[in-house]
């Protein structure tokens, strides 16, 4: 039973993590890049439901409903300023710049917050501690399943997007060739910008669970930059259903770490990941796929 | 017209870096044990920041994990002196360890490309920091002294430091010299200009790659050796820190990505900056960041590049230049 409740218990931390990847994984997808401060935007995005919450004392979710604007636009302002420019000067610029990008919001969010560590936890209210006990040894936590059903959520909103709506068929024509759809009129510029304010959205729910399920600091963006990229290439990169899996998987392979010795949890996602990296490195052309 | 390599300018150049390494190691006879330890940051710093740039400048090849095989020099070092190895063979033994754990790193990591390879070096990096702080003979996650070097006089350890840190330094920036000017290297720089074009004129470039990720695997590792020897005290979260990378990012970007001189000012001016803002924090390394990213947008040939490229100065040559004979420029 045990090892049915840490599958069980897995699955709900992957879904976290694939709501974490899932902007990772667009960017990637439509714009070939890895946003190298994607973690921290998460975090940035824990951090201002959090300065919500403490100024107002409205609950966690509804502060977010506040801070996702703010997010939104930020990331138009990110792919204008920083990225626009880094993608058309070859593969490691936008690493570098994203790189240093993410230093940077680092020691801002410390310089503002100082280096102390926040929960959202305590103005979730009641879904942080309400669970269903199963049987004795399988218990199901209002947060994981409300975790599970919004990853599931974004995702499906996501696909039917990318699949029902002229601006996702826009995208989609992007990712598979920028040139190609700019000759059929579509402004590759706007495409892009709409991918990373989606993507930086989506970190920004990310950084929301992050915050109620556990805490954050300043300093924690980069532990979830490497699960958000383990989750994407687990699921195969380029692949949008695939990072839901992936995400999954990671999570799982993470509780069952656990359960041979709690510090081999992080251990066994990241053997994980390398072992698909060394399965099925590199390879062929990646594309936005979506599930049709 | 002729193909040039040397200029009078490289020559007095290059004599010159040859004189003031000469003349570096005779520092520790002449300033206090304080400057003497600033100077061994200083060649650390240059030592990592030329291997960076041997990876990501000549191999493309951009890690953010390189701190593994520092962590891997500097836990070497205490690992091979508890064995009862004196402390400067353990050094050398841990170097060498760095660059064997390298090769088959290598088989793995370099059939990764750009994000795939940068992020895979990352966690690999965070696996050999998670195995350390499991081993509770190499201190866990609390941090180990190198209580053997307490054995020798204080100026004295210092001194034996510095010398030390400058034959690494001179050891490696020399291999890499040489490596890019023989035939190898005209191939390396072939992949540094054009990778597809390089294998399509019958490069091998995994092979050369390989080459410099092992480089840059002992040279990495011979400064975590450095770097223990020269704190005496190591612990996984700092030493396996990725603070490293956005150092080595940062000298890299600013001296010159791809340049053979650019590295070596880039760490001669984070050295600076770090000895003007002493205490660090937030602000020094929001700055150092933002550097980093402007430097990779607007100017990514970084300081050396442009002044090279305005100036067609070469001062340490590795590479061929073709200039027009006195003939040729009063046809012209």
């Amino acid at each position: 039973m045990t090892f049915v409740n840490a599958v069980l218990q897995g699955i709900f931390l992957g879904a976290f993590y694939a709501v974490l990847a899932c902007g990772l994984s667009i960017m990637f997808g439509v714009m070939r890049i890895i946003n190298l401060a994607h973690g921290d935007i998460a975090v940035l995005g824990a951090y201002v439901v959090f300065f919500i919450v403490e100024h107002t004392g409205v609950s966690a979710f509804v502060a977010f409903a506040v801070a996702l604007p703010v997010m939104i636009l930020l990331g138009y302002v990110l792919q204008l300023t920083v990225l626009e420019r880094s993608l058309k000067a070859g593969i490691l610029t936008p690493l570098l710049a994203t790189f240093g990008l993410s230093i940077v919001i680092q020691n801002l969010l410390q310089l503002t917050f100082s280096p102390d560590v926040h929960s959202l936890g305590s103005s979730a209210g009641l879904i942080t501690t309400s669970s269903w006990q199963v049987t004795s040894g399988l218990s199901v936590s209002a947060l994981g399943m409300v975790i599970l059903v919004v990853a599931v959520v974004v995702f499906g909103a996501l696909q039917l997007f990318l699949s029902r709506t002229r601006a996702g068929w826009m995208m989609r024509a992007t990712a598979e060739d920028a040139d190609a759809a700019e000759l059929v009129g579509i402004d590759s510029r706007a495409v892009y910008a709409r991918a990373t304010a989606i993507a930086v959205a989506i970190a920004a729910l990310g950084g929301l669970f992050l915050g109620i399920r556990s805490v954050f600091g300043p300093l924690s963006g980069p532990t979830q930059l490497i699960f958000a990229f383990e989750a994407v290439v687990i699921g195969g990169m380029g692949s949008l259903w695939g990072t839901l899996l992936g995400g999954l998987a990671l999570g799982v392979a993470q509780t069952l770490g656990a359960q041979i010795h709690p510090q081999f949890a992080v251990m066994a996602g990241h053997l994980l990941f390398l072992a698909v990296l060394i399965v099925r490195f590199g390879g062929g052309r990646v594309v936005l796929r979506t599930g049709r | 017209m002729k193909v040039q390599r040397w200029t009078p300018m490289s020559k007095i150049f290059t004599g010159g870096t040859v004189v003031a390494a000469l003349l570096l190691a005779s520092v520790p006879l002449v300033f206090d044990p304080d400057v003497v330890q600033k100077l061994t940051t200083l060649l650390i710093l240059m030592l990592l920041a030329v291997m960076w740039n041997a990876l990501a400048g000549y191999g493309g090849l951009l890690s953010v994990g390189q701190q593994a095989f520092i962590g891997i020099g500097a836990y070497g070092t205490v690992f091979f002196a508890d064995q009862g190895v004196s402390p400067y063979v353990a050094m050398l033994l841990a170097t060498l360890l760095a660059g064997l754990i390298s090769v088959p790193i290598s088989l793995f990591a370099l059939r990764l490309r750009a994000a795939q390879f940068a992020i895979g070096m990352w966690v690999i990096a965070e696996v050999i920091s998670i195995i350390v702080r499991l081993d509770q003979n190499l201190g866990a996650g609390t941090g180990i002294s190198l209580i053997q070097l307490n054995q020798y006089e204080p100026n004295f350890r210092q001194a034996y430091t510095f010398w030390l840190a400058l034959a690494f330094a001179v050891i490696f920036l020399a291999a890499l010299f040489f490596l890019l000017r023989s035939p190898l290297g005209a191939s390396l720089q072939a992949i540094r200009d054009d990778e597809d074009a390089a294998r399509s004129l019958g490069v091998r470039v995994v092979a050369r790659k390989r080459l410099l990720f092992v480089l840059a695997g002992l040279g990495c590792g011979a400064a975590g050796v450095l770097i223990a020897a020269n704190t005496l005290f190591i612990e996984p979260g700092s030493i396996f820190s990725v603070q490293w990378s956005a150092y080595m990012i940062f000298m890299v970007l600013v001296g010159g990505l791809g340049t053979f001189e650019g590295p070596i000012l880039g760490a001669i001016l984070l050295f600076a900056i770090q000895t003007t803002f002493t205490q660090g924090g937030p602000w020094y390394l929001v700055g150092l960041g933002a550097t980093a990213a402007l430097f990779a947008l607007v100017l990514p040939r970084g300081l050396w590049g442009t002044v090279e490229e305005r100036l067609g100065l070469r001062l340490l040559p590795v590479g061929y230049r073709v200039v027009k004979t006195k003939g040729e420029e009063r046809a012209a």
